[in-house]
């Protein structure tokens, strides 16, 4: 069993282990070990390529590295969490909640690491049914209805995204019997002899199932109401993990279709998505009363910012995927620290004011959460986001860019309003009554790691991290800055 | 001009009173009764002519001649049909729009009629007979027109003729579906069951019946000899569409028509006894279906050329 | 193009029309299934080499797609309470009148696509009406049960496209079976949850009391 071969079937194996785990104590055990050893299988994947298996229908690129780490790291400190979030919630453990995780990180490894585009459907489809329970974790009204609505509209998506391979595959018919159909390489590699027509309708489909997985405008109606019902850290790990392979998903297509001198079909497509997604998300942030609704459509606008990258190609491409690293450590660690929030003040419906004395901790990473995701310096996101918006600029598309920053500005504004009173405002109750239950070790370390990831990356990007991201940025017809 | 369309001609005119009495004793059988005789509407026909009208003081001339329009135009249309599976009495290319419209000249005739009288309950049913002649008309356009596609002949000679038969098979599915839509039309210009039941006695669900609730004596005669010519003529247009005579002989193909005509009224009887009357506002329902059915086959007709 | 096959194609969209314009649920719930008998017979009429495989596939489809899915749908319509009528946002005959249009832009743009080997010149415009039909009865239904109903039929407008590559990728076409599964957790969402209408759009007022 290789590397690649591990990185998949031990969260799965995880996952049937967790259900059958009999007793309930250390049922987090499984979430924790599993985390820990996925993430060393991907640091010894930094360390040297392992080939590709299964008939090259599993392989590791530039691309997929970059996803996979991001899965992993997110994953962990989820983990991490979701053991004193159990521990607070479900002294039972929960093993639908825990096994629904594990599957989940199998999925989405799966989907790093398919080479074969058949194999990226089914891991999103799988990845869209193993959420599904951990939304629905409340199991109350409003559960029901964004589970209802996420499913209805996902599952639309992928039924797209399936006709949509189906015409890749029939792009291909005109290529002879010697290519593997539907491979990444063979796509890549013949390129220029597939069918234009079947291509673009393929191209079309793709980005619209994809899309809606990722939320952009004007599939994003299941985004709100989900991130809001969904526990913090379900929906941190939908707005890092899921939003970051269904861009995969993007990437793909986009790479065959750069191959097969069509970019400049696909670069429309998804100038329009992005900007769309972008201003719908920014317009949206304003007057949220709702923590979690807001990061949602913050979600939206982040990933209108990762589709205008792509499109625009260039340096915005590196800076894109850079960006979707940052974006990722980011939206995991506000989603984490806004689970905190609703803890800290005792429930949904609580007073969410005066956090700097009732939950300190929490309050520091919210504050530092709103400056990672609105892309101020220090923080990594800056970096990225100026890489993007200075490639628009650089490739003659001034008014993009513009708006671009004008989006982000007005991003800042509306979470800033929300956030900051919640930090700063005086607590409704009188004499600050003390937090139901505090703070524990475990819900505060996730969110700090990630902050930590974050500044990091802003100060400093690891040359390795360069390498695959110029390598990845070049598939994409991009380079680096 | 030859004898065949001549003879059909006179047959047609002849069976026509049978037809509605084929479905109606059809119909009984099937849901258990006797029923009435199938030449009743020849009794009835004859008794209304011996006796004298009675016009209400409200009406005017509009009244009276509202049952001899209907009767003229759907005379007149017989004449445009190929009805011995050839040839009509008379054709041009694009008499189909003609023909169309002698039925919609009948059917307003007796709406005016009914419009006449001041009465409410003919006013309703002069309402509702438009509406169903409204949809109607739209899926008999559209099924002329993929005939007309499908044999490239534009007049009715020639596509209900010899060259719809040489053609028939090849595009077969076609013109299956332009028969059943053909046949749905007939249950609405007939107004039998669902989009009517002839045999209902409340005047709110009635739709032709109420219309001429107020004729009397030999206008009811016209009335009813109208109605049944308009059965038959859509009747043989559905069987000449289902099954071409174009290619038989001409004694043969005279011999088939009121047979062929016969099945068809005992198939609408089959269709009332197994149906029930829809609800009024579903009727342009099963209009718009039977239109897209037609439009469907002219699609398909469109593709394969 | 083969003769059976063709007329099996025709009459996958006839029941698409039955669907999009019967009042009745139960109606367009059996017109699904016989839907999903018949494309369980078009890739033994398309392709005329006999091979297990196929005959497999075939039988596996008319199972799932016609018997086992409506059963469960009819079951969970019974069990829900669900009351017996379409009711589609649009109203009947606009959405017939829809339907006819696009199946005349789907057989027009046909024209212009290259035809792909095994398929013959009916099944990509009937495929891709089909999927439409599909999505239109989604979009326009106000019952959890239709729009369920209108996922299988775009399902089934998939399928019928997948058939057009069957020969040359191997196992393609069973992908489309994996959407079922999907139609299979919202039959059962229904049944367990009762849910007849459509939701609201969440009102942020109404927030719950109780943890996060």
């Amino acid at each position: 069993m290789t590397l690649l071969h591990a990185l998949v079937l031990l969260p799965a194996l995880g996952a049937l282990g967790a259900a059958v785990h009999r007793t309930e104590a250390y049922r987090t055990g499984w979430l924790l070990v599993i985390a820990a050893l996925h993430l060393v299988l991907t640091g010894l994947a930094w360390t040297g390529a392992p080939p590709p298996t299964l008939g090259g229908w599993i392989a590791l690129d530039a691309i997929g590295l970059i996803v996979l780490t991001v899965v992993s790291v997110l994953f962990a400190a989820v983990a991490v969490y979701a053991v004193g979030y159990l521990r607070r919630e479900n002294p039972r453990g929960g093993r639908a909640f825990v096994s629904c995780l594990l599957a989940f990180l199998s999925a989405a490894s799966l989907v790093a690491l398919s080479h074969h585009f058949a194999l990226l459907w089914i891991g999103l489809e799988a990845t869209t049914l193993a959420v599904a329970p951990l939304i629905f974790h409340r199991h109350d009204r409003r559960s029901l209805e964004a589970v209802w609505k996420y499913l209805m509209l996902s599952s639309v998506g992928i039924a797209l995204a399936l006709l949509g391979t189906f015409l890749l595959a029939a792009s291909q018919s005109v290529s002879g019997d010697a290519v593997r159909p539907l491979v990444l390489e063979d796509l890549m590699a013949g390129a220029p002899q597939l069918h234009p027509a079947w291509l673009k309708a393929a191209c079309v489909f793709l980005l619209v199932g994809y899309g809606t997985k990722m939320g952009l405008v004007p599939l994003h109606a299941w985004k709100p109401d989900t991130y809001a019902v969904a526990p913090g850290l379900v929906a941190g790990l939908m707005a890092g993990v899921l939003t970051m392979i269904a861009f995969l998903g993007l990437t793909r297509i986009t790479q065959v279709m750069i191959a097969a001198g069509l970019g400049g079909f696909v670069t429309p497509l998804l100038l329009t998505f992005g900007l769309a997604s972008l201003a719908v998300g920014a317009a949206f942030i304003i007057g949220q009363s709702d923590l979690k609704r807001m990061l949602a459509y913050s979600s939206v606008e982040h990933m209108g910012l990762l589709t205008l990258g792509l499109g625009l190609g260039g340096g915005s491409a590196y800076g894109a995927l850079l960006h979707a690293v940052n974006n990722g450590l980011a939206k995991g660690l506000l989603f984490l620290t806004a689970g905190n929030v609703v803890l800290a003040a005792g429930g949904v419906a609580g007073d969410q004011r005066g956090l700097l004395r009732r939950a300190p901790a929490s309050a520091i990473l919210l504050l530092a959460g709103l400056l990672a995701v609105a892309g101020s310096p220090p923080f990594g996101t800056f970096l990225s986001e100026f890489t993007i918006v200075r490639g628009a600029f650089g490739a003659g598309h001034p008014w993009i860019g513009a708006a671009a920053l004008l989006c982000l500005a007005v991003a800042f504004v509306g979470m800033a309003r929300l956030i900051v009173p919640m930090v700063y405002g005086t607590s409704a109750e009188p004499g600050g009554r003390e937090a139901r239950g505090g703070e524990n070790a475990w819900l505060v370390a996730g969110p700090v790691a990630l902050a930590l990831g974050v500044l990091l990356l802003g100060l400093f990007v690891p040359p390795a991290l360069q390498r695959q991201l110029a390598a990845a940025a070049a598939v994409l017809g991009g380079r680096a800055p | 001009m030859s004898w065949s369309p001549l003879v059909a001609f006179g047959v047609t005119l002849l069976v026509a009173p049978a037809l509605p009495g084929v479905a109606t004793r059809t119909r009984s059988f099937l849901t258990g009764r006797r029923g009435p005789p199938v030449l009743q509407l020849y009794y009835e026909i004859a008794k209304l002519l011996r006796k004298r009208a009675v016009y209400s003081a409200t009406t005017t001339w509009v009244f009276r001649a509202g049952p001899i329009v209907g009767l003229a135009a759907a005379v007149l249309s017989a004449c445009l049909l190929p009805l011995d599976g050839r040839g009509a009495l008379a054709g041009f290319p694009g008499d189909f729009v003609l023909f169309a419209g002698l039925l919609a000249l009948g059917r307003f005739g007796l709406i005016l009629a009914a419009l006449d009288t001041g009465s409410s309950f003919e006013g309703m049913g002069a309402s509702r007979e438009a509406m169903v002649g409204a949809f109607a008309e739209a899926g008999l356009f559209l099924s002329f027109t993929a005939l007309v596609m499908a044999t490239g002949q534009p007049a009715l000679t020639g596509m209900l003729g010899a060259p719809l038969a040489a053609g028939w098979s090849a595009s077969l599915p076609a013109l299956v579906m332009i028969g059943v839509s053909l046949f749905v039309l007939l249950l609405a210009e007939a107004s039998r069951v669902p989009v009517d039941d002839p045999a209902t006695h409340l005047e709110l669900t009635m739709i032709h019946e109420v219309a001429v609730l107020d004729q009397s004596g030999p206008d009811l005669a016209l009335v009813l000899y109208g109605s049944a010519l308009r059965f038959t003529l859509l009747a043989a247009l559905t069987a000449l569409v289902l099954a071409p005579r174009g290619a038989l002989a001409a004694p043969a193909a005279l011999v088939a028509l009121p047979m062929g005509l016969l099945v068809i009224a005992a198939v609408v009887g089959v269709v009332e006894a197994t149906m029930a009357r829809l609800r009024l506002n579903r009727v342009p329902q099963l209009l718009v279906a039977t239109s897209a059915l037609a439009a469907f086959a002219m699609i398909l007709v469109l593709a394969r050329s | 193009m083969s003769g059976p096959a063709e007329l099996v194609l025709l009459l996958v969209v006839l029941a698409s029309f039955l669907v999009l314009g019967t009042a009745r649920l139960s109606t367009g719930v059996r017109a699904v299934a016989f839907q999903g008998v018949l494309l369980g017979l078009v890739p033994l009429l398309l392709f005329p080499t006999w091979s297990w495989h196929r005959a497999a596939l075939a039988a596996g489809t008319m199972a799932i797609k016609g018997v086992i899915v409506p059963r469960f749908l009819l079951w969970a319509i019974r069990e829900a309470a669900v009351r017996r009528e379409m009711e589609p946002r649009l109203g009947y005959v606009p959405s017939l009148l829809l339907g006819t249009v696009v199946l005349a832009v789907a057989f027009a743009l046909a024209g212009r696509w290259p035809v792909p080997e095994g398929g013959g010149t009916l099944l990509v415009p009937v495929a891709v009406a089909t999927v439409v039909h599909g999505l239109l009865v989604l979009t326009a239904s106000r019952k959890a049960v239709t729009q369920v109903v209108g996922y299988i039929m775009m399902e089934n407008g998939i399928y019928l496209f997948g058939l057009t590559q069957a020969e040359r990728v191997p196992f393609l076409v069973e992908l489309g079976v994996l959407l079922d599964v999907f139609v299979g957790v919202f039959i059962m969402g229904i049944v367990v949850f009762h849910i007849n209408r459509e939701f609201d759009s969440i009102k942020a007022s109404r927030l719950v009391e109780g943890a996060e």
